[in-house]
């Protein structure tokens, strides 16, 4: 910026200024202000501005809110949860279907939470809410793999988009506090594929706790292996302790409390077992259940074996982005990842920058179970 | 015929590479983060690469513009005009070296991995902190807009300079002639 500002700057026979009232100059002006316009006009086109009925995140956020309110700080849904630690020992046998490194023969450190669906914080645990898993699998050396896994057969719907409008039509009356069924019974009809997969929700044998659970990955993925032959894969965690008894369900916080016990006298143990599918299964819709004759690999086993509050636990400041996965591991057509890898986004956007208020799930009250 | 007196081009090929580059990353950026929809995975797995791309050749641009000095304006040019000028210029240095900053600190905040292609992976730039992921997630919007805002009064004013004033401002980027100033 030091160069004298002189000398001459003439392009190549163009005369000088013209005057700014001269017809031609007023077009050209004109001209400018269109050329302006448009990019503005193409840039609110691409924010979504100009597209009221687009599905954004913001739009999915207020989904999710107008089901169970908003909640300062908390996830904005799977809000009732607590942090587990433990690790992940690869058996070595999903080594030849990927290269990822959690598949060579090697232990990795894992940081997880277990949750119930839905985004109230506060709710009281009952037999049939919806129980999640969530891992954050991180190899010695190598990249780390991320997943948030319910334990029901299916997903609910196809698409975000149907998603968003099962949530619209599901969301509790003012009145009642309880789902319109004038509402609920025309979605339904309308939704057959949704109506279908809640059937088989409806009909899952429910465990009687977290530590008994079978966590499912519902979406479809592919394992790529050091060749390059990609396979379509689903999987799931299942436990290795059998169920307790039944017994009392009652209290606000049973389930957590359950399982605050269990860990607190030894650590719990699944297997992740690799649903290999054919060529023929449906990937890209995670309401359709794959045939249950397919073969199994038994990638490893997951032990956890400590509990922390989310209050300063270490997946609290997390997010369990299904997309966050290490090279040997790829989305399929299934369109839902990509969906929650843009919620979860927002999600963990929103509460992070939020003041939140003490979880359910206390310091005190795992401290209370831990082992001596 | 007069030669025209040009920018360096280099400093011709980086800009207008640059500017391709960084209007589509504002208009990737801006859809990727109002969609639900499948594009937003391929999208979010291209905005990184070219961000930091982008990264890199800022640099070589600030460089090639400190050792190769610009063409001067056009001699009777008013002051305030040279001031918005450099001004608006510095502005846009700095954010095509603050928003791929940004954006990848953001993520170092977040703990995602900053992902560039297949195998390849940044390391952290700052610790782990949600808060300042927050913080930073809703900056890289903020100054996306201020960049963007900045982009449509550059556009306006090179427009006027090379259909209305015609004082070789205009040519000296996007002239294709040879001139005088032609080096690297
Ligand atoms: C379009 C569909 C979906 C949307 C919009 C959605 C939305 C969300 C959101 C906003 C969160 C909170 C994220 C955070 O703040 O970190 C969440 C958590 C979670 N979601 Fe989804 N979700 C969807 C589908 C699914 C599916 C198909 C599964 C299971 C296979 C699933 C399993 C989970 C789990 C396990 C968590 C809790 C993770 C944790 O404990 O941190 N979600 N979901
Ligand atoms: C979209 C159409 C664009 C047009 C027509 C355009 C035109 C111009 C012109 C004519 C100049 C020369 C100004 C002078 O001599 O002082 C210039 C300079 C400059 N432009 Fe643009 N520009 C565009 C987009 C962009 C974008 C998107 C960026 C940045 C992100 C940008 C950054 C710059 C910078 C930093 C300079 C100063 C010269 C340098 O050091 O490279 N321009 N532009
Ligand atoms: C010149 C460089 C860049 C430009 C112009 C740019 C532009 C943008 C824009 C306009 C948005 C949407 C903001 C909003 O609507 O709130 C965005 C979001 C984002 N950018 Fe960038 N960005 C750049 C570099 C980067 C880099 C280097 C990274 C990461 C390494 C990155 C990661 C992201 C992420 C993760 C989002 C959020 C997506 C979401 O909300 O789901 N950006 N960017």
């Amino acid at each position: 910026m030091t160069e004298p500002r002189s000398g001459p700057r003439k392009e190549g026979g163009a005369s000088g200024p013209a005057s700014l009232f001269d017809p031609g100059t007023l077009l050209r002006l004109g001209a400018i202000g269109l050329v302006m316009m448009g990019v503005v006009t193409a840039f609110a086109w691409s924010a979504g501005w100009l597209s009221p009925r687009r599905l954004t995140q913001a739009r999915m956020m207020d989904a999710l809110a107008a089901v169970d309110g908003v909640h300062p700080g908390f996830r904005r849904n799977h809000a009732k949860g607590v942090c587990v630690a433990g690790w992940f020992e690869s058996s070595g046998q999903a080594a030849s279907l990927s290269k990822a490194a959690v598949f060579r023969p090697v232990r990795s450190a894992v940081i997880g939470r277990f949750a119930l669906a839905g985004g109230m914080p506060f709710q009281a645990d009952a037999p049939a809410k919806v129980r999640s898993m969530a891992l954050r699998i991180m190899p010695p050396d190598g990249a780390e793999w991320r997943m948030g896994i319910n334990d029901i057969p299916v997903f609910v719907a196809r698409t975000a988009r149907e998603f968003r409008d099962l949530l619209l039509a599901t969301r509790p009356d003012p009145a009642t506090g309880k789902p319109d069924p004038a509402r609920v019974g025309p979605f339904l009809a309308g939704h057959p594929d949704v109506a279908r997969a809640l059937a088989l929700v409806g009909a899952r044998p429910i465990s009687p706790g977290f530590g008994d659970d079978t966590y499912r990955s519902l979406d479809a993925f592919r394992f790529i292996n050091a060749d390059g032959v990609s396979t379509p894969v689903r999987w799931e965690m299942a436990p290795m302790q059998p169920g307790g008894p039944a017994g009392a369900v009652t209290g606000q916080d049973y389930l957590f409390d359950d399982l605050l016990t269990a860990l607190g006298r030894h650590p719990l143990s699944w297997r992740l077992m690799v649903t290999i599918g054919a060529p023929s299964d449906p990937t890209a819709d995670p309401t359709l259940p794959w045939p249950a004759d397919r073969r199994q690999v038994e990638a490893g086993t997951l032990t956890l074996d400590v509990a922390q509050s989310e209050d300063g636990g270490l997946c609290t400041g997390i997010t369990y982005d299904p997309l966050v996965l290490p090279p040997g591991i790829a989305p399929s057509d299934d369109p839902i990842p990509a969906a929650r890898s843009a919620a979860y986004m927002r999600s963990f956007t929103l509460r992070a920058g939020e003041v939140k208020l003490p979880s359910a799930i206390t310091p005190a009250m795992i401290a209370a179970k831990e082992r001596p | 015929m007069n030669p025209v007196v040009r920018f360096s081009a280099l400093a011709r090929v980086l800009h207008w590479l640059m500017a391709a580059m960084v209007l589509g990353m504002l208009f990737v950026g801006v859809f990727m983060a109002a969609t639900e929809g499948p594009a937003y995975a391929r999208l979010v797995a291209l905005h990184r690469p070219m961000g930091v791309a982008i990264l890199l050749l800022a640099c070589v641009r600030l460089a090639n513009r400190l050792l190769v000095p610009p063409p001067p304006l056009p001699a009777g040019m008013p002051r305030v005009q040279r001031i918005a000028a450099l001004g608006s210029h510095i502005m846009l240095y700095a954010l095509m070296f603050a928003m791929p900053l940004v954006g990848w600190g953001m993520l170092s905040a977040g703990a995602y991995p900053v992902v560039l292609w297949g195998p390849v992976r940044l390391p952290p730039i700052l610790p782990h902190d949600p808060a300042l992921f927050a913080a930073l997630r809703h900056l890289h919007g903020w100054l996306a807009f201020t960049l963007f805002g900045v982009i449509v009064i550059h556009l306006g004013a090179a427009l006027l300079h090379g259909l209305i004033l015609r004082d070789g401002v205009f040519a000296a980027m996007a002239s294709w002639r040879r001139g005088r100033r032609d080096g690297i």
